[in-house]
């Protein structure tokens, strides 16, 4: 089976770099974002409540990581959906490839393009004097972290669209993903969100990763926050390939 | 090779995906290559080849990119991925267009690389429905002479198709179904043998009472369905036999006859009288009887 997950993994990496329009929106919304955060919303740092941080944007970037994650999530699931809709997954089904192996094959392509996010996104905020205050060790721990979630988002992307097998109901999904994120610790601390969003948020499993993320840039390289974010998000993962392989089953029932 | 025939609804696609294990039957069974499509569904994929309605291939890739990606899938060694590529590309005639992505091929170049790609792992069964829907004359026939070629190399090809000459040219058996149901099956001479008889077509110069026209070929003949003005279809008793009597009779009723026609049963006659209806498209069967040139 193995060989059969690295071949659909390249085909889905070729085919992500073939397509700007796949890749960029992952990199070009969320450094938008992050510049406007960082330019306008900088005051907040006074506020009370928020922790002490040497730079806002050391605070602001694990918020552009888990955000370009997330859209590498749904970039995977519209994929996925324009495959179904144009019949591809069907050779692919028809083959003696184990089916587990069309969800794997795409949930690698997931985690290498996380990786490339995480990368271009640490650059990105040391380019512009973000510090890394838990050295080496930390960009080990953000990649970790970084990719686990984003393997997870992309299964959840994956299960979306085997369930929607639709690319526009997919898409559809695009500003749910920004609801879910706000309602997070991405952004702001908890301290500073109002009832009932800091009472979601300190459930919604976007906000242990954020911290996970955050914690070995913004403050040090301490465990527990790291743990609790990759427990989140390797839940995440399990659960959305266990989900994606019933949706599969599913839908080659009901089809 | 088995001709599955049938109008649009009737099944054919649905049966397909059942066979080739992407649909999941809700009763009875069905068995291909020797095993169980529902229980031993990895068993029949390892030995069916598959190409569907509608070449599903990727666009941003290379059709060698595609060729090698589907031998991976099924399990071909990869040394000899490359080998095994590069020879089927060469056999459908894409050798000159391998390198380039698939989204610059035109229909027919398509079709032959959906074909190559279902027979790179050397199926003992090969699944094409409806190959050559869209094509032009030239695809279509270079298509035919492949699968022919398929057929003569031993492989069980199950075709679908809307076009009756397609079945009738290549087909060894054929099944007719209608409703989700097989109405009928055997050889194609078998099949129209048992239709039997030919028919006349006539049009007349006046489709005004065309009712009266059809009272008077009744006393003479099987009447048909016509579907256009002015045209009327009679199944004859005694062959050409018939004719002179039908044109004395129409003559003394006032009908003046523009056009006949005597034709011998077709699969198309074998399929209005199995299904009380002509199938659709098969008035754009391709006409020429010329030898599909090689590949």
């Amino acid at each position: 089976m193995r060989p059969a997950v690295v071949a659909l993994a390249r085909r889905a990496l070729v085919n992500a770099f073939r397509k700007p329009q796949f890749l960029a929106p992952l990199v070009v919304f969320p450094s938008l974002f992050l510049a406007i955060n960082v330019g306008g919303l900088g005051a907040t740092r006074s506020l009370e409540g928020f922790p002490q941080v040497d730079g806002f944007l050391d605070y602001q970037l694990s918020a552009a990581i888990l955000q370009s994650l997330l859209l590498g999530g749904v970039s995977a699931g519209i994929a996925v959906a324009l495959d179904i809709e144009g019949g591809f997954f069907d050779r692919l089904a028809a083959s003696p490839t184990p089916r587990v192996a069309l969800v794997l094959g795409r949930v690698l392509a997931a985690s290498v393009i996380a990786a490339v996010q995480v990368v271009y996104f640490l650059i990105l905020g040391l380019a512009f004097g973000a510090t890394i205050q838990g050295g080496v060790l930390g960009v080990l721990c953000v990649l970790l972290v970084g990719v686990v979630a984003g393997t997870g988002f992309g299964a959840l992307g994956v299960l979306i669209a085997l369930r929607a097998r639709s690319a526009s109901t997919v898409q559809g999904i695009f500003p749910l993903v920004f609801v879910v994120l706000f309602i997070s610790s991405a952004f702001f601390p908890l301290e500073l969100l109002s009832s009932p969003a800091d009472v979601i948020a300190r459930y919604n499993p976007l906000s242990f990763i954020a911290d996970a993320i955050r914690q070995p840039i913004a403050f040090s390289n301490s465990l527990w926050p790291v743990l609790e974010g990759l427990l989140a998000a390797t839940v995440l993962t399990g659960a959305s390939i266990g989900l994606s392989l019933l949706a599969l089953r599913g839908r080659l029932r009901d089809a | 090779m088995y001709g599955f025939l049938g109008p649009n609804g009737a099944g054919k696609t649905t049966t397909v995906r059942m066979l080739v294990t992407l649909l999941r039957p809700t009763g009875g069974h069905a068995r291909v290559a020797g095993f169980d499509v529902a229980s031993q569904a990895s068993k029949v994929r390892r030995r069916i080849g598959v190409a569907l309605q509608e070449a599903a291939l990727d666009p941003l890739m290379t059709g060698s990119e595609l060729i090698e990606l589907q031998a991976t899938l099924h399990g071909i060694a990869p040394r000899s991925v490359r080998a095994r590529g590069a020879e089927l590309i060469e056999r459908v005639g894409l050798s000159g267009a391998a390198g380039r992505r698939v989204g610059t091929y035109s229909g027919g170049m398509r079709r032959r690389l959906d074909l190559a790609m279902a027979l790179i792992h050397w199926p003992e069964v090969l699944f094409l429905d409806e190959p050559t829907t869209g094509l032009d004359p030239t695809s279509r026939l270079t298509l035919w002479a492949e699968v022919r070629r398929l057929r003569d190399e031993g492989t069980t090809v199950f075709l679908t198709t809307q076009y009756l000459e397609e079945a009738d040219q290549l087909t060894d058996r054929i099944g007719i179904i209608a409703d989700g149901r097989i109405v009928a099956e055997g050889t194609p001479a078998s099949l129209k043998a048992e239709v039997g008889r030919p028919h006349l077509d006539l049009v007349l110069a006046d489709g005004s009472d065309l009712a009266a026209a059809r009272e008077v070929v009744a006393r003479h003949g099987d009447r048909r369905p016509s579907t256009e003005d002015c045209h009327l279809s009679i199944g004859l008793q005694r062959g050409a036999a018939d004719i002179a009597p039908i044109l004395r009779a129409l003559d003394d009723a006032g009908f003046e006859v523009a056009e006949l026609e005597l034709k011998q049963p077709t699969l198309d006659d074998v399929f209005l009288d199995k299904t009380g209806e002509h199938l659709e498209g098969a008035s754009d069967d391709v006409e020429t009887e010329a030898e599909p040139a090689a590949v």
